[in-house]
């Protein structure tokens, strides 16, 4: 049921799409007023979303160690896993945002005979997140080819090496085949694994959906239903430079892909795909673990509040404590008892 | 803390790399490509949307038939036959690679291999000369 919707709502995107490229008007429409106001949320939103997080206090340190901290000198400590310091935050979060060091450290639990449960290292997860991420973020960069005009070379450097298989024409690009597949493992795992089915939502599906929609469709259109990409070319570099012409004659193909990619554009900063700028303000990832070594004072502490002891407490309500059954520290003075 | 002092920069990174697409070359002069017409033919082995739209397609069918199934039976283009072949089909048309493939190439950031071997025009006529 869970996935059942996001499919149906996939389905009705290509849909839409295909019934509003066979329209003229529409393809106006789908082609040239969509992607405007796709990129316009898309920005928007997530620098309004940031801009949100931006304004959250965060007063104490609350990183997450996961290995020894700075103590005397002859203990041997763990500089990425429990920085001391703003040199090794940024080592820690560069593996974080490159390298998803977090995933890495995936476990799985499994119940043997006995019983006895055992713990172990389950790279699967790390392995497809992270072919998943750097082939979309290479699509992405290839796609700046249909943008912009010269091209620049890094993205004829991209281009030429992901097409290094020479295999066909068109060549293959294997990104593709590879986000296809590391896509599909990332939905396979939530509808296959009991655990993972239970705890997956709409909202976990329908990003998956729509991405692999997005690769089906961009696939489809460069093996299987041509477009004329040079016609496409004036359509996308006229979005770029603001001076949008629609020619004729780019197949409906063109614009399931465009209208999806729109969809996921405006879904972007609603979803859980804000975790691309989230990654960053990760308060558990990004800040020093030296409150050992340093006194942080929150900084909007009301000065008039005066520090107030526990010793100090109890003295306060020794009487009401002593009363209720509550242990106390200091039990009140004899004198007062024998007068009751 | 809220760290606006990070926050912020990193924000104003992230806007200029989105929006690349929109400041990278703006104010250029956008040119379609025009490739050069072939002089004396008025039809093309396809239609010419399907050839615009999947000629390497054909290319590589046409290759994958001569090459490995040996079927190199001619092709018809405006009532004439031509021969199944990149250098001598294509080519005996489009004269010119530069002003033909090259033009609609470059704009649109694709550099077909299939020159590291096949010659264009121009290069076979230099050759023939130097025998
Ligand atoms: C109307 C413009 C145009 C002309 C003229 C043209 N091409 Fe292309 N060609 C393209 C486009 C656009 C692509 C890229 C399609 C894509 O990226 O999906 C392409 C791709 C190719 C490819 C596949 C390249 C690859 O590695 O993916 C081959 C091979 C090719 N063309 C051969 C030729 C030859 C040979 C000629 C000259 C006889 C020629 N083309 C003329 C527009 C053109
Ligand atoms: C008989 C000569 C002839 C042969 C052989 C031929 N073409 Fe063409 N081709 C033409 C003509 C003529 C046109 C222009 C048609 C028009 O203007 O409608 C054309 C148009 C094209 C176009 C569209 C160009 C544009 O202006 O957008 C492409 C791409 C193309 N040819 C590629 C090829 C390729 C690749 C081959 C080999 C597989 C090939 N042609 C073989 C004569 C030929
Ligand atoms: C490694 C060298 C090499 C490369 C690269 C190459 N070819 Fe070929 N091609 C050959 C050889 C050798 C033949 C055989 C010629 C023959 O038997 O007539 C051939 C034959 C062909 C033929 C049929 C016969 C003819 O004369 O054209 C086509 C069509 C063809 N190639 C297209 C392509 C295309 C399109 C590409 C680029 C995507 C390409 N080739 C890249 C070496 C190459």
């Amino acid at each position: 049921m869970k996935v059942l919707y996001p499919f149906i709502a996939v389905l009705a995107l290509v849909a839409v799409a295909l019934v509003g490229s066979q329209i003229s008007g529409l393809q106006y429409l789908l082609g040239i007023a969509l992607p405007y106001l796709a990129f316009a949320i898309f920005l928007g939103g997530f620098v309004y979303r940031v801009l949100q997080w931006a304004k959250t206090p965060v007063p104490f340190r609350i990183p997450t160690t996961c290995g020894q901290g700075k103590s005397l000198s002859w203990i041997k400590r763990d500089p990425l896993d429990c920085p001391n310091n703003k040199l090794e935050v940024a080592g820690r979060m560069f593996l974080e945002i490159f390298l998803f060091r977090s995933l890495f450290r995936n476990t799985k639990a499994e119940i043997g005979e006995g019983p006895q449960l055992s713990y172990g290292s389950s790279k699967y997860l790390w392995l497809f997140g992270i072919l998943f991420h750097y082939s979309f973020l290479v699509i992405i960069l290839r796609h700046l080819r249909l943008f912009t005009e010269p091209i620049p070379l890094f993205v004829k450097v991209i281009e030429f090496g992901d097409g290094i298989l020479q295999l066909g024409a068109p060549t293959i690009y294997q990104t593709d085949l590879v986000l296809l597949g590391a896509v599909a493992f990332l939905l396979g795992r939530r509808l296959i694994m009991p655990q993972l089915r239970y705890i997956s939502l709409p909202a976990d599906y329908f990003p998956l959906l729509l991405i692999f929609a997005i690769a089906v469709s961009g696939i489809l259109m460069r093996w299987v239903f041509r477009v004329d990409i040079i016609a496409v070319k004036q359509l996308t570099d006229g979005i770029a430079s603001f001076s949008p012409v629609l020619p004729d004659g780019i197949g409906a193909m063109f614009f399931v892909h465009v209208v999806l990619v729109c969809t996921l554009l405006i879904y972007f900063p609603f979803s859980k795909l804000m975790h691309m700028g989230g990654v960053f303000l990760s308060p558990t990832r990004n800040m020093s673990n030296n409150s050992r070594a340093v006194r942080h004072i929150n900084p909007w502490n009301d000065p008039n509040i005066k520090p107030h002891s526990y010793a100090d407490y109890e003295d306060e309500f020794r009487e009401f404590m002593v009363e209720a059954g509550l242990p106390v520290d200091k039990e009140l003075p004899p004198a007062e008892k024998k007068e009751e | 803390m809220y760290d606006g002092a990070k926050i912020i920069p990193g924000l104003i990174i992230f806007v200029v790399l989105a929006t690349f697409a929109i400041w990278y070359g703006a104010g250029d002069v956008k040119q379609v490509p025009k490739p050069e017409k072939p002089v004396g033919y008025t039809n093309c082995v396809k239609p010419t949307q399907e050839m615009k739209e999947s000629h390497m397609t054909l290319l590589n069918q046409w290759r994958d038939e001569v090459i490995r199934e040996g079927k190199r039976e001619q092709v018809e283009a405006g009532g004439k036959m031509y021969e199944k072949s990149l250098q001598n089909g294509c080519m005996h048309c489009h004269t010119s690679k530069e002003k033909f493939c090259d033009v609609c190439h470059s704009y649109a950031s694709v550099r077909p291999y299939c020159w590291d071997c096949h010659m264009s025009a121009k290069k076979i006529k230099g050759l023939e000369e130097a025998i």
